[in-house]
């Protein structure tokens, strides 16, 4: 093709958008003239976003395969402006969807940031739209496309996971779920991420991974506590409570001091601040993340704790009495649901300590020591226990007995084992991967600054001679 | 058992052999029948047998003969002392309702108060005198020093211990008078004055046997504790008598603050020469009783074995020396019956004797705030025993071992199997118990799996709050820069 220094964009003649047009085309070869083209597009941005003669229609000259990077650029100006009709709307949507999927990763890697913008404009055009699930796909695609490695979480992990819940697509956005970040660029995206996330595990029942998100939200170092953790905080002790069944009131050592102090009493739930009340104002959540709401420290996360307290007693009619008591707190936050799975997990738990005591027990028996209203209760209990694998037993209706079995795993066959060796298998990765977090801090040049600056007040002695002298200020 | 016998046997021989000592404390006191208050009353002297007394009269439920025969008891004993307040009060309690005879005498009540007036008065003077003697005596030997006349500095010397001494006499003097007054705190602060006047080890133990006589009628048993403390640090030996007093004092307070095993540790070291001659705080009998019980409640088999009928044997062997001893014996044989009963395993039998003295138990001023607790870890204990031997046990059986419906029987076994202190399950349907022995291998791969699990999670938190942290730094540094 035609080699850069051979293009120019004369004024006058053709139009610089056809110029444009004919660059794209010609340059998204070999990644060499991408860079060019790169270049060309950048000092085009300005022209393009005053130019008349683009339209939608021009786009329809570019391959979004094959032109991704400058189809991009162009979808990018088309796109972002402000409201426009509904069927407009819907017609840019279907546009970006197509491109999504069928646009090459290489290329718009080079421009991640305007894919990701163009993405997030997507994704608010979907919900004006109020149809969430046309989003979801083109997203996922969108994620897996972006991502540098399935390591790093992207800004659009985040919007991705809310659109998903939005549409009730639980099984999508477990999908993404799936992989394990390790590499954060920014906290705000994975405030998000991991309280999405934890929504949508919820949905699914996967109680563990659930908590293991909302967890890392809670303990996330942060100087302030921001809306987000308040909201994950009280979805953190309800699922504590589903999953393990044991409360404590201090959150646990790693949090930040900032988390430790206020998590437990503060409140932004004032009216004239954004109410936590629709999954619509998600977007207000995240604008509103670093405010600190020192003024307002009503104890809005206490009936929380107070039911946390409660299950900790272990006594269904006092847990029942205060989840009424404050059940339009819960309403507001929506978390109404969960805090009535948390109730039905105690009398599992109830049920479950019964098996540390008895052999077999009879259902009517069951029924008046977990406080069931009858039986017939109690049986239905046990056998959603049964089939969820949290106890092992034999119902025998003739006599109305339970008969609690020995776990029969004997941790003897070869899946046990191929389980024992995985876990291992992952031990290992992440032991080299904590090695090789420690060896690249120690070359990083901030932090020997700061070592060497600290260095002077603290005498370590011959031991700690660590930092070389040129980084002691 | 072969102890058992020989023991008992001696004991035979030594009923027939004896005469011609006091019969009065012939019968058992502690036993199931109801309590014979006088018996009782006479086992002690001074004011805890008024202390006692009344404690009986306001612990003994509905039953007035009781009532009134203990409250005529403490009407008597109280007039024998000078304590006014005490008198009046046990006047109310009477109410009349013993006759003429025990009625209100003001006119006791005020020559007594004046007398305690006059005696108050004349102790202060002396007092006070002694201690100008002791300024004036203080100021002589510092001129004298200064002059170091070496005669002149002896004397003096001497002089000082005399004052010292009248001072330690004068504030005893001071402590008893205000305890036959029944001032308590009074009294124990001039005994604690004396300390800094004693000079022999003597003069310490003095103090110390006073200010834990106080500390005991005043329920204060921490300075107990630290006053025995006191006086077991004495360089010499000390009196075989004072040392028994001494581990006696030290096992109540452990008593009343809980502490059973140690408490039973120490009534069980009480020498038996200890005889009566502790009896304005406790009765031989009652540390065979508060030993026993505690014994049987807090040690486990062996120490069971290796100190109780060791114990009683040696009591056996003693006998012979110490005539008080006989009493001793015998008025514990339903106590000794029922730890043989407990250790060989006859639950029936020993719950039954430990039913029947509850009653007179409770009657005890130490003892009433720890009779449930004991007889509760008695029975746990009693539980746990009796299924420890077997791989199944047949609840109906066990119910009627210990005296108990199957579905109570069931409850308690509940409960001690929540508190691990039983290893086993409950077949509800068949009412059988089943030993449970946990499978160490399962378990251990279980834990394994558990732990590999959190290494995961809680290193990728970590690495994840490290990458946050890493990126607020750069953030902030970027800022800066």
């Amino acid at each position: 093709g035609l080699c850069s220094s051979e293009i120019s964009i004369t004024i006058g003649g053709m139009s610089s958008t056809e110029n444009l047009i004919t660059s794209i085309q010609g340059l998204s070869a070999s990644s060499g003239d991408l860079s060019a083209l790169h270049r060309i597009l950048k000092g085009a941005e300005e022209t393009l976003h005053a130019d008349s003669d683009l339209q939608l229609s021009t786009l329809e000259q570019l391959d979004p395969s094959k032109h991704s990077l400058g189809y991009l650029y162009l979808l990018d100006v088309l796109t972002c402006g402000g409201p426009m009709s509904k069927e407009k709307a819907s017609e840019v949507v279907l546009l970006i969807a197509r491109f999504i999927t069928s646009c090459d990763a290489d290329q718009i890697r080079l421009a991640s940031d305007k894919f990701v913008s163009l993405c997030k404009g997507f994704k608010d055009r979907v919900l004006e739209l109020e149809d969430p699930l046309r989003g979801v796909a083109p997203l996922l695609t969108a994620v897996r496309k972006v991502q540098v490695s399935t390591k790093r979480l992207t800004a659009l992990h985040p919007d991705c996971l809310q659109l998903c819940l939005q549409a009730k697509c639980y099984k999508a956005g477990f999908s993404i779920l799936s992989d394990d970040i390790l590499e954060v660029d920014q906290p705000r995206d994975f405030y998000l991420y991991c309280y999405y996330g934890g929504m949508i595990c919820i949905g699914q029942k996967k109680f563990q991974k659930a908590l293991e998100l909302l967890y890392n939200v809670v303990t996330a170092p942060m100087h302030s506590v921001n809306a987000i953790a308040l909201e994950a905080y009280k979805k953190y002790v309800l699922v504590t409570l589903i999953h393990s069944g044991q409360f404590s009131v201090s959150l646990p050592k790693c949090a930040s001091t900032a988390a430790q102090r206020h998590l437990k009493t503060w409140s932004i739930s004032h009216l004239q601040f954004n109410p936590m009340i629709s999954a619509a104002l998600y977007p207000i959540l995240a604008r509103s993340l670093y405010v600190a709401y020192n003024f307002y420290r009503s104890p809005f996360s206490q009936p929380y704790t107070e039911v946390g307290n409660c299950y900790n007693e272990g006594k269904i009619s006092e847990l029942q009495a205060v989840v009424v008591a404050h059940s339009s707190d819960f309403e507001k936050d929506n978390n109404l649901g969960l805090v009535k799975q948390a109730v039905s997990s105690l009398y599992k738990r109830n049920i479950l300590r019964l098996t540390q005591k008895y052999l077999t027990l009879s259902l009517q028996d069951i029924a008046n020591m977990v406080q069931l209203a009858n039986a017939k209760e109690a049986e239905m209990h046990v056998l959603q226990m049964i089939q969820d694998g949290q106890i092992h037993a034999l119902i025998n209706q003739k006599d109305g007995m339970v008969r609690f079995l020995e776990d029969p795993e004997q941790y003897k066959t070869s899946e046990m084992i191929e389980v024992m060796d995985s876990v291992i298998q992952r031990t290992i990765g992440l032991s080299k991967n904590l090695i090789a977090m420690d060896e690249s801090l120690s070359c990083d040049p901030l932090y020997l600054g700061k070592v060497g600056r600290e260095r002077q007040r603290y005498d370590f002695g011959e031991d700690f001679d660590t930092v070389p002298q040129k980084f002691s200020m | 058992m072969e102890r058992d016998e020989e023991s008992s046997g001696l004991m035979m021989e030594m009923c027939t052999n004896g005469g011609g000592e006091e019969t009065s404390n012939r019968r058992p006191i502690i036993s199931g029948e109801p309590l014979d208050i006088e018996a009782y009353a006479s086992l002690y002297k001074g004011r805890t047998k008024i202390m006692r007394l009344l404690f009986i009269a306001s612990h003994c439920g509905g039953n007035q003969t009781m009532q009134l025969e203990a409250l005529r008891m403490a009407y008597d004993e109280i007039k024998k002392g000078e304590n006014t307040q005490l008198f009046r009060d046990v006047v109310n309690r009477i109410n009349g309702r013993l006759g003429d005879k025990y009625k209100m005498d003001s006119a006791w009540c005020e020559s007594v108060d004046r007398r305690a007036e006059q005696k108050k008065g004349r102790l202060e003077n002396e007092l006070s005198s002694y201690r100008v003697m002791k300024y004036v005596v203080l100021f002589m030997c510092c001129l004298v020093c200064l002059h170091r006349s070496f005669l002149v500095n002896h004397y003096l010397d001497n002089e000082t211990n005399l004052i010292k001494e009248s001072i330690r006499m004068g504030h005893n003097d001071f402590g008893d008078f205000y305890y036959a007054c029944g001032l308590l705190s009074d009294a124990f602060k001039n005994y604690v004055r004396t300390r800094d006047y004693c000079t022999t080890a003597k003069h310490i133990i003095h103090m110390c046997m006073n200010a834990i006589l106080v500390s005991i009628e005043m329920g204060q048993f921490t300075h107990v504790s630290s006053y025995v403390n006191k006086a077991e640090q004495n360089p010499e030996t000390l009196d075989p008598i004072v040392a028994a007093k001494l581990r006696c004092a030290s096992g109540l307070a452990h008593l009343e603050l809980k502490k059973y095993k140690l408490a039973a540790r120490k009534f069980l070291d009480v020498s038996p020469e200890l005889g009566n001659s502790y009896n304005e705080v406790i009765a031989p009998q009652d540390v065979a009783t508060y030993g026993g019980l505690c014994a049987l409640a807090s040690f486990d088999r062996s120490e069971l074995k290796a100190f109780i009928p060791l114990r009683f044997f040696s009591l056996v062997a003693k006998v012979i020396d110490n005539i008080n001893f006989r009493d001793f014996l015998e008025l514990v044989p339903e106590v000794r019956e029922l730890i043989n009963d407990f250790y060989s395993s006859r639950y029936a039998s020993c719950l039954e004797y430990l039913g029947s003295l509850r009653a007179n138990l409770l009657l005890d001023i130490h003892l009433h705030d720890h009779v449930d607790t004991l007889y509760d870890q008695i029975r746990k204990k009693a539980l746990i025993q009796y299924t420890l031997p077997f791989v199944s046990v047949d609840l109906s059986r066990m119910a009627d071992a210990f005296k108990t419906s199957v579905s109570g029987l069931e409850k308690e076994l509940e409960a001690l199997i929540t508190d691990n202190q039983i290893q086993a399950r409950i077949d509800s349907h068949n009412k059988i118990l089943y030993a449970r022995h946990a499978d160490q291998r399962n378990a251990t791969f279980q834990k394994v799996l558990q732990m590999g699990n959190e290494f995961d999670r809680d290193v990728r938190s970590m690495m994840l709050r490290a990458n946050l942290l890493k990126h607020e730094y750069h953030a902030r540094a970027g800022r800066n820069h």
